[in-house]
């Protein structure tokens, strides 16, 4: 397979968020802003291609049976690490994506892509899988952060419009989640899957 | 690869001993610039709400069942003023840990939040400048204000404090968390146990004001 066919694919073909359906739990319950939603994508995505790497180099070594308690232990590992090293050198940004790092052990996109994709194919194309799913699950997750932030408090990415007494704020609440999810991935359903 | 019980559990053994020993690695590499970065992120916050000051000592106490730290600062020989780090349980989602600036004379000088993780767009704004609830305790002493059982409390509770729109329970726990860190100020500078703001009255007397 062509390789910007393997990334591209990650963003609208196998889309996680909107045809995979994969990782439905940080989806709703991150996405209260634009940037909570990139901030949990990114991390997802750095979590993603390491693991991707490591399982594919590993894969001939480990037994069928035991394989997925093998990818669980080697995610878990990767999200412990990254969580020490961004709270020891990058606290700024730790302070914003703490809470959703812990989180992505159980983000099923990561033991799917390992599942699907990297127990099967070379550590490079595995690698370029992690760039596109993790892409494309970034954009979903900005995406609908940001619709439900305009929608529940009149702003994008912080950026206030002056307006946030007048709008809906359960688009902002779990309600919305589900809303905007639902009618997203219609219509990217409808217009952009084909 | 064909599954034995020999090499499932070899290779299990082995995946569990890297994992770990990597993971243990990482954390004796990291341990020391996290301590280090948390102690720079509350010198921070001490800055924020006292003016300029040359050097502070702590000192810790256990309110309620929970940690608070007055940070005593001062200019040579002049007191600057008491940053205290306190807590609460009470907020909509987890805990939420504010760091209050009082004056030498008991005056709120700003509150700084430390920690919270409130819904964001309505207990989020606790973090905001000039928010209602700051801007209704700033340069105040809390004993001056109308208080309910000898406690702060938001409007919709018979107090004066103006409350977040839409997020009373958020407001609620962030006059809690106030309330605490009054109640710190005080046993520090008159040097008994931690009161509640006007009475008197230990906290351990009461019992259970605050659930």
């Amino acid at each position: 397979m062509n390789k910007l066919s393997l990334v591209l694919k990650g963003i609208i073909k196998e889309n996680p968020t909107f045809v995979l359906v994969l990782g439905m739990c940080p989806t709703l319950g991150t996405t209260t802003s634009a940037s909570n939603g990139f901030g949990m994508g990114v991390a997802t995505m750095a979590v993603l291609i390491m693991s991707n790497l490591v399982i594919s180099l590993v894969k001939n070594l480990i037994p069928d049976k035991v394989r997925i308690p093998a990818f669980i232990v080697i995610i878990a590992s990767f999200v412990t690490i990254i969580q020490m090293l961004m709270q020891a050198y990058v606290p700024a940004l730790y302070a914003s994506l703490g809470v959703f790092i812990p989180l992505i052990v159980v983000n099923c996109i990561i033991l799917g892509r390992a599942e699907a994709f990297a127990s099967k194919n070379s550590p490079v194309d595995s690698m370029l899988d992690g760039v596109g799913i993790g892409l494309g699950f970034t954009l979903s997750l900005t995406v609908i952060g940001a619709i439900r932030e305009l929608l529940g408090n009149g702003s994008v990415f912080g950026f206030s419009f002056g307006i946030s007494d007048y709008m809906p704020l359960v688009f902002v609440l779990a309600p919305g989640a589900f809303l905007v999810l639902g009618y997203l991935m219609a219509l990217f359903n409808k217009f952009v899957k084909k | 690869m064909k599954s034995t019980l020999f090499n499932m559990v070899t290779v299990l053994f082995c995946i569990t001993l890297v994992a770990s020993a990597g993971v243990g690695a990482v954390n004796m590499i990291t341990a020391e610039p996290i301590a280090a970065s948390k102690q720079k992120a509350v010198e921070d916050a001490i800055l924020a709400v006292l003016p300029a000051f040359e050097q502070s000592t702590a000192e810790e106490m256990t309110i309620d069942e929970m940690p608070i730290t007055v940070h005593k600062a001062v200019n040579g020989n002049d007191l600057v003023g008491y940053a205290v780090e306190t807590m609460t349980k009470s907020g909509f989602n987890g805990v939420i840990r504010l760091m209050v600036g009082f004056s030498p004379e008991g005056q709120v000088l700003n509150v700084n939040v430390l920690e919270q993780a409130e819904t964001p767009g309505l207990g989020t704004k606790m973090c905001d400048e000039g928010n209602p609830l700051i801007s209704s305790i700033k340069g105040k002493n809390l004993e001056s204000m109308k208080l309910v059982d000898g406690r702060l409390a938001v409007r919709k509770d018979g107090g004066d404090v103006d409350a977040l729109t839409a997020a009373t329970i958020s407001s609620r726990a962030y006059v809690d968390a106030v309330n605490r860190a009054y109640m710190a100020y005080k046993s520090v500078v008159d040097g008994t146990e931690p009161t509640d703001v006007s009475t008197g009255a230990t906290k351990t007397q009461k019992g259970g004001n605050n659930e």
